[in-house]
Formats: C-alpha cells, structure tokens, sequence
C-alpha cells in the first residue's frame, strides 16, 4: 500500500501529491479532460475523432458516477461500513441543485408562475414550502448541496454509530433509510414533484443548458470536482485519521480499547463521504436535465457498490475505473440487448466477488507484482 | 306515488297463496298450461298500468314459474318470438342468444335478435318487481333466499307489511332471517312512532338500521329521539370495537405474510451469519411453481394450489442450495461480499423470469373453497384467503419450531448458529448443516410464494417488493430468534394497519421504517437478541 512516506512533507492537503499512484491518477484524470475537449473544440465535426456533445455529457455523467464511488469507496473501503444507501445522499444534493434550476426557470415555465415550479400550480398550491426559500440564490443553492447531505448523515450516523451498529445491520438499515426516502419522495404532498421528480431545467447561473458549451463546461467542472474529491480523499486516508480509520475497519473493538473514540472518526468520514455523494448527485443533475425518486432506490445504491467492488477496494481510484467500467458496459447493453443488462449486471456481481475479490486494482496490482518478481529492480526490498 | 301495488298487499296476498300451494300436489302444475300462456299474454300490451296488473295476476297466480317470469322480466330477458311463443333469453351476448321456452323451460337453441322482441318495463315496474320478488322469496324454501330478501326489507317495510310480517316472524324457523326481519319490522316501528322499535334496533349494526335511526334522532317526537341518540352511541361504540378487530385481522394478515417471507431468512442469517438478498427470489420463485402447477392442471386450482406447497417447497429449496453451493460457500467469513454475490443472483432470476416467461403479472387462481368471506356480522367479514394464509403461516412457524426444538437437524442448527467452531469440534458437520439450513430457509421462502400467489399478484418484481420488510422483521426481531421473528412480524403488521388510516399506506410504511431504524439504534440486536459471548460477533 502506497501510506505516506513521511518525509514528504508534513501537511496533510498537500501530502497524496508526493504519491505515485496520485501524481498517475491526476495526470491521467487531467490528460483525459483536456483530450475530450480538444476532441470536442478543434476537431470539425465531420471528423471520425470528433467528440460530439452527446458523447461529452455521457463523460460528464460517468465522471459524477465516478465521484460518487469515491465517496463509497472512502467509507467501504478505508471503514469498513457498507452503505447501502448512499444513493440517498446522491439525490438529496441532487434534489437541492434541482431546486435551484427549478427556481431558475421563473416565469418561462408552462403556467408561468414566477415563483411556483410547475407540478405545484398543478397541485394547487397557493405559496412555496418553507424549505424551498431560498433555493433562488445559487450560494444557497450550492452550500446546500453539501450541507442537506451532510446533515442527513451527521443525525443518522451520530445515531447508529454511537450504539455500535455494525456490518450486516448498518448495510441493512442505509438500506431502509434510502428505501424509506424514496417512498417520501414519490409523494407528491412532499413538495418534490413527486413521481416526475424535478425537471424541464433551462439555465444554470445563466448559462443555457441545452447549449453544447455549457455541457463541455460541466464535463470540464465535474472533472475538477472529481480531482478534487480524490485529493481530498487521499488526504483524510493517509493522513493519521485516516490510519485510525483502517484500524477500525479491521478490528474495531481493539481500536478502541486502544483508547480511540471510534464513532467520532467513523462520524467523520461518514459526513465528508455523504457531502462527497451530494456534490456528486449536484454535478449530475444537470448534465443528465432531470432528477426524481428512481435515484433513491436501493437497486441503485448497491449497483454504486458494485463500482467500487469492481474497481477495487480501498484505493480509490479503483472505485473510478469500476464505475467508469460499469456505466459504460451499461450504455453499451442496453443500447444493443436491453434484456441481457440485467444479466450482465447480476454476473458481474457474483463473478467479481467470487473471483475478483480485489477488483481490477488488484489485477493490476498483481500483474505489476508478478512482472517485478520476474525482473527483480536492482535495489532490494528493505 | 306510482307503487302499483303495495307490498303489504302483495304480501297478504301471497300468504294466502303460498297457503294454498303447499296444500296442492305438483300433479296439478301441468295442467294449466294454458292459463300461463294466459298469465304472459297479458304482460305484452302497450299500456303499462296494465302490464302492473298482469304482474300482480302473476303473483296471484299458484304457478312455481313465476319468480322466474318476474326475474327474467326484470333483466328484460323475457322476450316474445315472432310467432308468438314466450322465451326466456339465457345469454344476450352477441348475434345469436340461446333461448329458452318460458312455459317449459326446455332450451330452444339460438335464435337470432332480430327475431325477438323485448316486453319492455318501465323504472315504476322495475321497482314493483323488485319489490314482488322480495316477497316472493320470503316464501321460498331456500334459506338463503329469504335471508336476501329479508335483508331488502330493512327501511321498506309499510303500514301494510307490518301486519303479515308479524305473522312471518312467528313462522320463520331461520335464526338469521327472522333477526332481520324483526330489525325490518322494528325501523317500521320506529317510523311510526313505537318507542321499543328502537329498543330492538340497539344491538344492530346494518347501515340502513342506523340510516333509520339517525332520522328518528333528527325527528320531532323527543321521547324517540333520546332513545334512537341512545342506541346510535352504543351502535357507534359497537362498530368502533369491529372496526378495532378489522384493523387487527388486516394487521395480522399483513403479519403472517410478513412472517413467511421473513423465517427462511432469520433461519439462514442466523445459523450463517449470512444476508441473501437472493431470499425475495425463492419467494417469487415459489408463486411462479403454483402458476405452474396451476397449469399443468388446469380446472383444478384447489389441487394444483395443495399440490403446489410440496413442489414450491422443493423447487425453492434446490435453488436455494445450488446457491449455497455455487456462491456463498466460496465466500466465508465475508458476510458483506455474499450479500453483494447473492444480490446479483437476484438480478439474475429476476431477468431469468422475465425473458423465459413473461414480464408481465401472471394470474393464479383462487380455489372456490378459498374465496368469499366470512361474515361475523354486518360490519365485520374477513376474507377466507387471508385466513387461510394466516393459518397457513402458524403452521409453518409451529414446523419449524418442531424442527429447531425436537430433531437432530434443529440441535446441531442450534449448535452451529451459537458457536460454530466448538460445534464442528463436537463433530457436527458444519458445512452439512449450512447446506441444510440454506435448503430449509430457502424452501420456507418458497412456501411464503405459494401463499403469496394468492394475496398478490405474481410477477417477477413479487420478491423484491418484500426483500426490504423481510429484513426489517428480522432485524426488529433479533437475528437467529424464531419467536423474535413472529413477534415483530406480526406487530410490524399490525402497526401498519393501525397507521394506515390517518397516515396513508405510504407514509405509513415510512413510519415503520423510521420506527425500525430508531429500534436498532435502542436495541442493535433486535427483541429478543442472542445472549453469550458467541453472540459478539
């Protein structure tokens, strides 16, 4: 495992920079952006190479996907805790970015309310619910994103992790918690739009989302996030905190009978991972135009850990190439053999964690270690 | 007013009828063929004054043919061929009705509609049949018959049926009929002013009793009103008490069904340690066995259903060991990973039902001993099927309790579920006892599918749609604890029913799982948790 090595440097932020399997991530990461948007401005269209919008803002989707794995993955892998529902954090700062494009519509809607979307001139209600202030301001809008997810799972996670729920119990209850939401959410009573979801967006602080440039600007913004998500990760996993967090996961009760407030950390990690989601689900609401209650289900919230098992546990960016991997076996299937997905989905669950219990971070591992057990380097191991 | 005939007219008029016709032989019905022919010729004329009177000549008439005549007037299936014969028209569906005679019953075969003609009734002698016919089937020898009719008469009853219903009451030998005609005669009473009609009316709880009686209370004579505001409080009481046992039944069953699908799993959790998110599966897998069985026997859905809970068992049970043994036994000691694993296995059965048989619902058929209900009284029935799974479910809890408590198979589940590492070096087979445990869980699930095919509707997303309760009544009951999982699926149950109507099913059900996540953070281990040092783990 690539943990810090100390001489590097002392501060925390800036620490997973000095780590090789950082330094290849982000170049690749960087080197990947500026490829597709090369592709995208200066090849012409009629070009083979070109990248059309679409195929842009399918990036986009899968880059979020991909923060959102990383948010799973810190707490799978570096916790030991396997949330079943963080498909719930996904949508909520889903939902609030939602909200903000909702307002932003204004009067250019079907009913032309100035303040009401429009499945509530439909519902007849007379004034926005109190929790829809405020979602006009895109600072607002924005900190909500992160501080609604988080706050969801500060109370949640204060709550089970302070009477020790544990393994199969804490995955079956995220499970409830996001099942349990999306039902609240299809009501159309909560003020969300119900089964619709919320929808029909048109600007962005003012920029046209229909417009090729704004989706490039939102692949080229989710990139960054997702840079940005992993060096923060990195930071938290090998910083000090981050190796009472592994600690825990292997052995929970030594932990803390080492004198460790054990919940306080998982807290911790829990509520940045949750705001991680949120942001995630932000990015991805308005490249992919829509955001309803299917986002909650908790068919969803175990495909994210799929992602993560595929890529590989524990390293983050292993939780990158899974769901990169997934969703675009996924595009794939379902534009060609629709039903054979499912099939190809259910595998995929049974085959890597049989057989691929590390993912495809461990084959690489193992294939890296093997070619330097054929060809010994000159300096031996310590 | 435009009753052509009053009941009570009709009434004293058959009484004396039904009199004489016991008294006759039925030698004597075939003679007047003729003067039935007479009896109908009458109903077709244009006027219908006139075809009142030929109702009232038929009901005076001694003819057993005549609530047929009347029904089949009613329903504007008696009609009039083109020369002059008088048939009853047994099915109006298409070109081509098939036809009986009216005087003899003997069939016609299909004659076409063009050939008939309807003799048409009104909405005055609509509602005059349906009075006649009341009446008539107080008469009727057939219980059931007057028990309808009699439950008609609530509210209808005039100053002239009084008289001869008092007559009725004194003659009727049916409990049950007499019950309601006594009611019937008492909301007369009270109409007209009679202070113990309301007295009798107390215990009941028919609307019509308290349509009666609300009236009364709203009337002018106080001494009446007291009295019926009286009975309409403890009527109101009454029916808060039934609704009470009503949401308990619904609560309940909701809790047996809850149960099934749940058992298998604390089974299986609780001797492996290990979540199959592949349990909905066997469930839906066993619904799917009783569509089959249904098939294969085709117009016996009782048999192929009795059939069906054998196979169900043992189709879900292989299935659920060839999962074991293909998957979870490779993933040991990794609980978090075989719930992924099993999870797509879910996937897959899933799209396996789905390309193989069809993504639509598919229809199981209740058996006729199944369905219908049981009426307890006039505001309480519970549905037979419900029943039955309720019985169903107490019998598969009290055979697993017998194999848990009384075999060789339960006491090394047993062992192995409390420590599995002492148990195997007491020389229990362990890895025996995770393939039987896992064929016995899965098989309970596919009994909980066989009795779900008659609750719900069998389709492939059937075991997904209870997965998530089913792991909620584990987990609320304690994990490895039969009696934990009965007690929280049964209370699980009957919470929701009690939520359900102020909170909506929704809301409702996110109650309860709200309920259930703030539970675990009380009490992590459930209801009734496993004690000892092997139940850290």
């Amino acid at each position: 495992m690539s943990l810090t090595t100390e001489s590097s440097t002392n501060f925390w932020l800036t620490r997973p920079f000095s780590e090789r399997s950082t330094q290849i991530f982000l170049s690749v990461l960087l080197a990947a952006l500026a490829l597709v948007t090369i592709l995208h401005v200066a090849v012409p269209p009629d070009n083979p190479l070109h990248v059309g919008a679409y195929t842009v803002n399918l990036f986009g989707k899968y880059l979020s996907y991909a923060l959102l794995a990383v948010a799973v993955d810190l707490v799978w892998g570096y916790l030991g805790i396997l949330s079943l529902g963080h498909g719930a954090f996904f949508a909520i700062g889903g939902y609030a970015m939602g909200m903000y494009l909702m307002r932003q519509i204004g009067e250019r809607g079907t009913y032309g309310h100035p303040v009401l979307p429009d499945f509530m001139v439909f519902l007849n209600w007379d004034s926005l619910p109190w929790y829809w202030l405020g979602f006009d301001m895109a600072w607002f809008a924005f900190a909500m994103v992160l501080i609604a997810p988080g706050l969801l799972a500060l109370v949640f996670g204060f709550l089970a992790f302070r009477s020790r729920v544990t393994g199969v119990y804490l995955s079956i209850i995220t499970q409830a918690l996001t099942f349990a939401l999306m039902l609240a959410f299809f009501r159309n009573e909560m003020g969300f739009g119900g089964n619709n979801g919320l929808t029909d967006f048109r600007e962005l602080l003012g920029y046209n989302l229909r417009s090729n440039d704004t989706r490039l600007g939102l692949f080229i913004a989710t990139g960054v996030a997702l840079a940005l998500g992993y060096i923060l990760c990195r930071a938290i996993v090998t910083s000090k905190l981050g190796r009472v967090c592994v600690a825990t996961r292997d052995a929970e009760a030594r932990t803390r009978f080492i004198g460790y407030r054990v919940e306080r950390f998982q807290l911790f990690v829990f509520v940045v991972s949750a705001m991680l989601a949120g942001l995630a689900g932000a990015l991805y609401v308005p490249q992919v135009g829509i955001i309803n209650p299917s986002e909650f289900s908790p068919i969803f919230s175990i495909e994210i850990v799929l992602w993560v098992a595929l890529g590989g546990r524990a390293t983050l960016y292993g939780a990158v190439i899974g769901a990169i991997l997934v969703n675009y076996a996924k595009t794939i299937f379902t534009g060609v053999m629709p039903d054979a997905w499912l099939f190809a989905l259910g595998a995929m669950f049974v085959l890597v964690t049989v057989f691929l219990p590390k993912g495809v971070a461990g084959l690489f591992r193992y294939l890296k270690r093997k070619t330097r057990d054929d060809h010994p380097p000159k300096e031996a191991t310590a | 007013m435009r009753r052509f005939l009053s009941l009570g007219l009709l009434c004293l008029l058959l009484f004396s009828v039904t009199v004489t016709a016991q008294a006759q032989t039925s030698a004597t019905v075939e003679a007047d063929d003729a003067a039935a022919l007479e009896l109908l010729e009458a109903l077709d004329v244009r006027s219908y004054p006139a075809k009142g009177e030929a109702i009232i000549a038929i009901l005076q008439s001694d003819d057993e043919r005549a609530r047929d005549w009347l029904q089949s007037l009613l329903d504007g299936r008696l009609q009039r061929t083109d020369d002059g014969r008088f048939v009853v028209v047994l099915e109006n569906r298409g070109r081509d009705w098939p036809v009986a005679d009216a005087l003899t019953g003997e069939p016609l075969g299909d004659m076409s509609r063009r050939d008939l003609d309807r003799i048409g009734i009104n909405n005055a002698l609509r509602n005059q049949l349906r009075s006649a016919i009341a009446v008539v089937d107080l008469y009727s020898p057939d219980v059931e018959r007057r028990r309808t009719s009699a439950t008609r008469l609530l509210g209808e009853v005039d100053e002239e049926l009084a008289a001869p219903l008092s007559e009725l009451i004194a003659e009727e030998e049916d409990a049950q009929v007499k019950r309601r005609l006594t009611q019937a005669l008492a909301i007369y009473q009270v109409e007209s002013g009679e202070l113990e009609g309301v007295e009798t009316l107390r215990g009941s709880l028919h609307p019509r009793v308290r349509v009666a009686l609300n009236r009364a209370a709203n009337g002018d004579d106080p001494i009446i009103a007291d009295a019926a505001n009286e009975a309409l409080i403890s009527i109101e009481q009454n029916l808060k008490i039934n609704r009470g046992l009503e949401t308990l039944y619904f609560g309940l069953s909701l809790g047996s069904v809850l149960v099934l699908a749940a058992i298998g799993l604390a089974i299986t959790f609780g001797v492996m340690g290990v979540i199959n998110m592949a349990h909905g599966e066997l469930i839906m897998l066993g619904a799917y066995t009783t569509w089959a069985m249904q098939q294969l026997l085709p117009g016996q859905p009782g048999l192929a259903l009795i059939l069906s809970i054998p196979a169900g068992f043992m189709v879900a049970a292989l299935a659920g060991v060839a999962i074991e043994r293909s998957v979870i036994q490779f993933l040991k000691g990794r609980p978090l990973e075989t719930l992924l694993a099993t999870f797509g296995i879910s996937l897959i059965l899933q799209q396996l039902v789905r390309t193989g048989i069809s993504p639509l619902n598919r229809t199981v058929i209740t058996p006729e001993w199944m369905s219908g209900s049981l009426v307890v009284n006039d505001a309480l029935s519970l549905t037979l099927n419900r029943m039955y799974v309720l019985g169903f479910a107490l019998v598969v809890f009290a055979g697993l309790m017998l194999i848990m408590r009384r075999t060789r198979l339960g006491l090394e589940v047993r062992a192995v579920t409390q420590n599995r590492a002492m148990a195997r070096s007491m020389g229990i087979r362990a890895t025996r006892v995770d393939i039987m445990t896992f064929a016995l869980g899965s098989g309970v699930a596919g009994l909980a599918g066989v009795a779900l095919s008659q609750l719900t509707n069998v389709g492939p997303n059937l075991g997904q749609n209870y997965i998530i309760d089913s792991f909620m009544v584990v987990v609320f009951g304690g994990v490895g604890n039969l009696w934990g999982t009965l007690v929280a699926g049964l209370s699980l149950g009957v919470i929701n029913q009690v939520l359900e109507p102020w909170a909506g099913a929704v809301l409702a059900k996110i109650i309860v799982l709200v309920f259930i996540i703030l539970f675990i953070q009380k009490r992590p281990r459930g209801l009734f948790p496993q004690k000892g040092r092997a139940a850290e783990g």
